[in-house]
Formats: structure tokens, sequence, C-alpha cells
């Protein structure tokens, strides 16, 4: 397929602007002038419709094939929320910003509200800010939160340290460090989880916060849970839940309830909002009372006469985190999936979930190494051992799934486990669709022993082939032209 | 001769009297896979055994490389940051990273000799 750059012929337009009738401004300063015009692509309109079009055909997505990304949560997002979305569209942004404006956006403002009291309700919190616009954001919130509190309580200068898995997300440690703390990293035990007697040995008066994921990122859920809390709370450090893999446990157990005291919500994965580049994600961050005065402003409250108010310019607050009040129309698909659901339909998601996940973890670890080997809950990492003696890596098998139609599955991660390959199926997927998955996984690690030639050369099906992955990470020239 | 000692990490330290130049073995440098991007410390930084001492980033993963013994950055391999694939053609030669004025070689009882190492990779 050729670039719209190589399609491009002198003068040829795809528009024709009228002349304009404006007066033309005042000159722009020589300096501030191209010298020479910008290298546009000149396509007609036929041309450039044909090319973005079939670029789209080449775009994978949820809509069109599975999407096994372990950690992400690619469930489906279902069309209805965009219209939910689409209901407040016609509201500016500003208007609850103006002097009075408050009484013409009660609508917005309570879905707000409402969306933080059920993830309050969904996480064991006691008050939700809905602002931080992603995951990572959230992250940071809630250390920056955790920070203000320790000063609060004149431990500023004391507290140094976070503590976290060595099964965590980066962006736990890389959150924590930001914010100016030194990291302690533990590790994990054969049971799968974050060793308990060196959790013990680490931890200090010094220690500001013990970040985890629960269920962490092999898929499983931590027995220790309470007891680390525990642990964490005799040294007046604060447990933060990261909410990566919240749709494993919803309706089961309240992070609240067994001790964490600040969480993020990742809306993109559980609640059924659009991903990246579909989306954006949405980070909100819940908090146990003694937390809330510090919670971003402003923060919206509901007066006596049941009136959704603005709360700002209170001291003590880390302040604002993102404008306006975070990514609102992720809110309002997040409002209407949980309404949509109910508690009830809420418990099913991760019960499908989970069940799922265990359903090809049991059919597929006669041929995949799988170094847990224990219930999981939403997701199941295997590992790509086996077919390592036959010099095949879980890369190979990743671009194998790709040529079969599959978007891989998470590789060689988490970084504990050695050629890791991390499954995450979401509730959303059919068990024919698992099958069919199966299957093709089963058809990787035969076509190993067999052929394994075919899976270092994979992907042959797609617009380019294997990538230099290591080229493009020693060469950062990504310009195309000139 | 310099003799070599190796960490559980997996980093090497060449002692030559009261320096030593610091790397990541051969093993390491095999299971990251192709090394993309080697961050390495300012000279006149001291680090306690064990703190971080720099970073590695290869197409798998970022690691961090954890000092070998107590010390002060005297010099570093600035070849590497134009060519961090020599990390994969020599890792236990040309690829130094960092040499450490010792602050205390007792610490030297916490590293593993090369027979030891190579019986610990045995391990893995």
């Amino acid at each position: 397929m050729q670039l719209i750059y190589e399609q491009s012929v002198n003068g040829r337009r795809g528009v024709r602007l009228p002349v304009s009738d404006v007066p033309a401004a005042a000159e722009l300063p020589e300096n501030l002038l191209r010298r020479q015009s910008a290298a546009l692509p000149e396509v007609s309109e036929l041309d450039l419709v044909r090319h973005f079009t079939n670029l789209s055909r080449r775009n994978y997505s949820l809509d069109t094939n599975f999407y096994p990304l372990g950690s992400c949560t690619m469930k489906y997002n279902a069309k209805v929320l965009e219209n939910a979305a689409a209901l407040f569209a016609p509201f500016h942004p500003m208007t609850a910003l103006l002097p009075g404006g408050v009484e013409f956006c009660q609508g917005s403002l309570g879905m707000l509200y409402d969306l933080g009291q059920m993830l309050a309700d969904i996480t064991g919190m006691d008050e939700v800010t809905t602002q931080p616009l992603a995951g990572a954001h959230g992250e940071m919130t809630g250390i920056l939160l955790i920070a203000a509190y320790h000063a609060a309580r004149g431990n500023k200068s004391k507290k140094k340290y976070v503590v976290v898995p060595d099964s965590s997300h980066g962006t736990n440690p890389a959150s924590a460090s930001i914010a100016g703390y030194e990291i302690i990293t533990v590790p994990t035990a054969s049971y799968g989880d974050m060793d308990i007697e060196l959790f013990k040995k680490a931890m200090n008066d010094e220690v500001a916060a013990v970040m985890m994921t629960c269920p962490n990122t092999l898929g499983l859920f931590n027995p220790h849970i309470k007891e680390i809390s525990d642990i964490a709370h005799s040294h007046d450090a604060l447990m933060y839940y990261d909410g990566a893999n919240l749709n494993a446990i919803m309706g089961k157990v309240k992070p609240g309830d067994v001790g964490f005291d600040v969480i993020h919500v990742n809306l993109h994965k559980t609640f059924g909002t659009p991903h990246g580049g579909g989306g954006p994600g949405a980070g909100p961050v819940g908090v146990k009372r003694e937390l809330i005065p510090f919670l971003p402003q402003p923060r919206i409250v509901m007066n006596d006469a049941g009136q959704f108010l603005l709360e700002d310019q209170k001291a003590g607050s880390i302040g604002r985190t993102a404008n306006f009040f975070g990514n609102f129309s992720v809110m309002a698909k997040a409002y209407a999936y949980i309404i949509m659901l109910g508690r009830e339909g809420l418990i099913q998601v991760s019960e499908q979930a989970v069940l799922n996940a265990n359903y090809i973890k049991e059919r597929l670890k006669a041929y995949y190494d799988l170094p847990y080997d224990m219930t999981c809950m939403h997701e199941c990492v295997f590992s790509a051992s086996k077919q390592l003696e036959h010099g095949v890596h879980a890369i190979d098998v990743a671009k194998f799934l790709i040529d079969k139609g599959y978007h891989p599955p998470t590789v060689y991660f988490p970084l504990i486990v050695k050629e890791a390959i991390m499954i995450e199926p979401t509730e959303t997927e059919s068990k024919a669709t698992l099958d069919a998955f199966i299957d093709v996984m089963i058809e990787a690690a035969m076509t190993a022993e067999t052929n394994p030639q075919l899976l270092h050369d994979a992907p042959v099906t797609t617009p380019v082939g294997r990538l230099d992955e290591t080229k493009a990470a020693r060469e950062q020239n990504v310009c195309c032209i000139g | 001769m310099a003799e070599m000692y190796f960490t559980k990490e997996h980093e090497w330290i060449k002692v030559t009297g009261a320096t030593g130049k610091v790397g990541i073995s051969e093993h390491a440098a095999h299971e990251l896979g192709d090394i993309t991007f080697v961050e390495l410390p300012k000279i006149g930084k001291t680090v306690k055994q064990f703190d971080v001492l720099a970073a590695i980033e290869s197409v798998k993963a970022a690691s961090d490389i954890f000092a070998p013994l107590s010390g002060k950055v005297l010099a570093v391999n600035e070849d590497l940051d134009t060519t961090p694939e020599t990390v994969n053609e020599s890792a236990e030669e040309k690829a130094w990273m960092v040499e450490l004025e010792i602050s205390d070689s007792a610490e030297l009882k916490n590293l593993m000799t090369q027979d030891q190492y190579n019986e610990f990779l045995k391990t893995l």
C-alpha cells in the first residue's frame, strides 16, 4: 500500500477554497514566515477517501476480532454507551464554572456525583474524585494524596519509601518515584504472591505506602492481603490499590474492606469504555474518609436540598489534577454501564471473566508451561519455556497468532515469568470464541515442535512482516520524507 | 590479572587494586535480548553495595543494574550511548559500564567468584 505522500501529484486538489473576502490581518513578522511550502500530499477527494478507507480496513479492533491482551481487560464496548455519552454533548464544559452556572448543569454534576458514589460502593471507599484522566494519572493522584496525608500529620520528611511487589505494573514504582519516594521491591514467593516474610522485613516506620494490585499480574488473589494491610497500618503506612484488575472481584471483595485506603479504577478496563486511541481513558481515585480533605478541587458535593454544588478553595487539597471534571464522556459511558448491569450484573461480569480465564488455563496447560499452577482470577500467565527447547520464543507464538487472525496476548510481562504469555479473555467472549483461540494456541505449540521456522517467519499475512524491533528502538528516526 | 566477582542479579566487577569495572554477565545479556539503551550514572556519584547504579533497556524489558560494591563512580563507558549492542557482543569484556573507586573491599565476601557464579547459573 502506498503512503499518501507517494500518491501526491503536483497541483492536484481535493477541495478548492474560495478567494478570501476577509481583509488580511497585520503582516506576520518575516522571521515567522515559512521559507518553503509545507510538504503536504496533493490528492483528490477520492484518492483521500480510498486511502483512509483502505487503511481502516487493515485496522484490528475488538469490533473485528478477539483481543486477549493480558492486564488490559479488552472487553467489548457496547455501542449503546456511546449514545449515553452523546446525551451530554450539547452542554458546554465551562458552564459549571460560570457565575450561577451550577444551576444549569445539575444533571451533569449529578451524574458525576452518582458515578463517584457507585464506584465508592463497588470499591469500599468513602469518596471518589473523577478528575484523573487515566490509570497512571490516577496512581500519581493517589500517591500525592498519600504524601499530603503524611505531610499534614507532620511526617513529610520521615516518610521516605514506597513498597511494591516485583510483579507490579511499572507505573506503580514510577508514580511513587516521581512523587519523591524511594522504592523497595519485594520478591514474589513460590506461591505466586508477594513473599510475606520478606515483606515483613522490608516494612518500617519510614514507609509511606504499600502499592498492590490484587489479584496481581499473575492473576492470583493474595490470601495474605488483610495481614499485609494490618502490618502496613501498624507502621502508619497507607495501602494503595491498583485497580487494573478490578474486573476479577466486583461484588465479591471490596478493597476498602480488606484495608486499602486509596484506589484508582480504570474505567476503560473494568467499566466498558474504550481504550487508548479509541478512548480516552479515565482513572477515578477513591479514598477512605481520612484522605477526603486532600482530594483534588473542585469537589462535587450535595447539599441538604439535594442540589449539587462545587466546593473549591479548601486548604489541604492537592489542587486540580485535570481541567474541568476529567474525561467527562468516559464517565457518562461508565455510568451507563454500571446502571445497565446493576449489582447482580457486575457480579456476573466478574464471575464470567474468571471462569473464561480458568477455562483457557485448564485447556492450554498441557501445551504450555504454567509456572503458577493454581486457580486464577481474570487472567492466566503461561511461559513459552517448553517451546524454547525448540528455539521458539513467546514473541514467535505471538506473531503466529497474528497470522491466524488474533491479537496476541501480552508477552514478556509480568517480568517475573520467563517468556511470559499473559492471556485475559474477559467476560464478553463466548465459549466458541475461546475454543477457536485455544485451537490456534495448540496449533502454535505443535508447530513449535514440528516446524519452528514457520513461527520464526510469522507473520506473513500482514501488510508488513516481522518488524525489526531492535532497529526501531536503537535508531529512533521516524522522519518519513526528505 | 584482575579478579572477577558476580552478584545474584548478574552484575560483575573486575577488581584491579582499589578500583573495579562493572558490567552485566553474558548470561544476563543473553536473557535480556537485544540491548537498546544503557543509562549510565554521573561521574562522582557515590553508591552503597547493591544500590541502583545504572539502568539497561532491551527490546523485552527495562532493568536496574545494581552496584556490586560500595564506591564512587570514576568513569563511565560512553561508547555504550551510541553502541548499546556492544553489551550483546561482549558483555564481560568491552561492555564495561562503570568504573568504581571501591570504598570497602571487605564487601567482596557478599559476591560470588566465577566458579560460584557458574554453579549458581545451573540452579536457575
